[in-house]
């Protein structure tokens, strides 16, 4: 059953399409499903991006390309070197940029006929109503919980679809929320899970096609929803898993009891997300548990000193084989089980990578006994900056 | 044919790295029952301190929701398959 999403804001519909125009769409203008009324519909469209990285990439590479009138990209971030393996928007030259303002600047030059506007801030409880209100249908391409509640609520006070994707190593999951009659996010995960219970991205990794590959079902079925074709994923839970090359699909229902979109709603505004979530979320900023600490120059002069420090590295065997500090490998999942092969009467330094793992390395150990135990500040990428340049950074 | 638990790749690590097991189950609870007795830090992962289904992990029978079935005590039959849906929040800035 198909759904169109009629445009509810702006100005005046584009009545009609210029020569050059014509070309340019002229391989869906051939096509019955799409046409001159279907590319008008995508001209008159407006669609909010909400995150311009790995998801946000295709989508905004093939809306763009497809002719999408009006197209909001909505990112705080800055370019990162390591982004460039899958955020294939941007070019080496765009590494320490704002995002949202490169991205815009990729878009225009792959179509200067459309409209892009680009917010270079970070979506929250206080702006999303009124960024949201000038768009017809919004995309959630974020990667932490409380952007995604908050999407979610949002979307659904102003009665806006959310063309929902998400992804995790090799796995991905997409369907559309937020329609008439169709479930929502909290409809299928009322409550988010506790900080720490999942791992981040940063942590677990992801293949580079994936999210292009999430990002474009998701460019395809805002393109549905706007041309009013097609079965879109209201109610359906697309689950794709890249290593088993499989695609399956899952019932979603509405929840008659749900928070958000049930009979008897019980939120009525937007929330502090990042409270709902447990403070810290999945990226959000915020500490890690105190525990005592060594600087990296510190830790070079104690070694250089001759010191009896046990160094212990509480990262993954193959982030070990990246680069590491000839340390005793014992990854933090497996230090309840592998506590033994530590001597409490030595000192000990633990590092990760940031300095996150190995401050919940150090929390447990102490708890579990030990006393001369300090945790290496910012990990092996502080090491690197301030101490040996010749380790590499991941 | 026994029943077949799909587990996803967040909480592979703590199940031997698998991405499936197979269990005799007559119910849903009896299988997840099993899957985590083999897999014991999975235990934490699944389920609260009291023995409850955590909120933010969604099980399905091939492509229901029990939560709208029988929950843990939806039937299950040889050859179905189990799905554990844990929601994962990454679109990678």
């Amino acid at each position: 059953m198909a759904t169109t999403v009629q445009p509810q804001t702006g100005a005046k519909p584009a009545a009609g399409l210029s020569n050059e125009e014509i070309l340019r769409y002229s391989r869906h203008l051939i096509m019955p499903e799409v046409g001159m009324e279907g590319q008008l519909k995508l001209k008159n469209a407006k669609v909010l991006l909400i995150g311009t990285g790995g998801l946000g990439a295709p989508l905004g590479l093939y809306l763009a390309a497809a002719g999408v009138g009006k197209l909001g990209l909505v990112d705080f971030d800055v370019v990162d070197f390591t982004n460039l393996q899958r955020q294939v928007t941007f070019g080496t030259s765009d590494v320490g940029k704002p995002k949202s303002e490169a991205a815009r600047a990729r878009l225009a030059n792959l179509n200067p006929d459309i409209q892009i506007q680009s917010f270079e801030t970070q979506l929250t409880s206080a702006n999303a109503l009124e960024l949201f209100k000038d768009f017809d249908i919004i995309v959630d391409g974020t990667d932490n919980f409380p952007t995604r509640y908050l999407v979610n609520d949002a979307c659904i006070l102003l009665g806006k679809p959310n063309v929902y994707g998400s992804i995790f190593r090799f796995e991905g999951q997409v369907t559309v929320f937020g329609m008439p009659d169709g479930p929502c996010y909290r409809c299928l995960y009322p409550e988010p899970p506790p900080p720490g219970l999942v791992p981040s991205c940063a942590e677990g990794g992801v293949l580079g096609v994936l999210p292009g590959i999430v990002g474009s079902i998701q460019a395809m079925e805002t393109i549905k929803l706007i041309l009013g074709r097609g079965d879109n994923l209201v109610g359906r839970l697309l689950l794709f898993d890249a290593l088993g090359m499989k695609f399956r699909e899952l019932k979603l229902r509405k929840n008659p009891n749900c928070p958000m979109c049930g009979t008897n709603r019980t939120i009525h505004k937007l929330i502090d997300y990042f409270e709902f979530c447990g403070v810290r979320g999945e990226e959000a900023p915020g500490p890690t548990v105190q525990v005592p600490e060594i600087t990296p120059r510190e830790l070079k002069a104690r070694l250089d000193r001759g010191d009896d420090l046990f160094i212990l590295d509480v990262r993954e065997p193959h982030e070990y084989q990246i680069c590491n500090l000839k340390g005793h490998l014992l990854p933090l999942g497996e230090l309840t089980r592998r506590l033994h092969e530590l001597d409490t009467s030595r000192e000990i330094v633990a590092h990760c990578r940031s300095g996150k793992r190995s401050a919940e390395a150090v929390d447990f150990l102490r708890k579990a006994g030990f006393r001369k135990i300090l945790n290496l500040k910012g990990g092996i990428l502080a090491w690197s900056d301030e101490v040996d340049p010749s380790v590499p950074k991941y | 044919m026994p029943v077949k638990v799909m587990i996803p790749s967040p909480l592979r690590p703590y199940a031997g790295k698998r991405d499936s097991a197979e269990f005799a189950a007559r119910t849903v609870g009896e299988a997840l029952g099993h899957l985590t007795t083999e897999f014991g830090e999975l235990r934490k992962h699944l389920f609260t301190e009291d023995g409850k289904l955590r909120s933010f992990v969604n099980v399905y029978v091939n492509d229901e929701d029990i939560r709208y079935l029988a929950k843990e005590n939806t039937p299950t039959k040889d050859g179905d398959t189990i799905s554990i849906i844990p929601s994962i929040a990454g679109g990678i800035r």
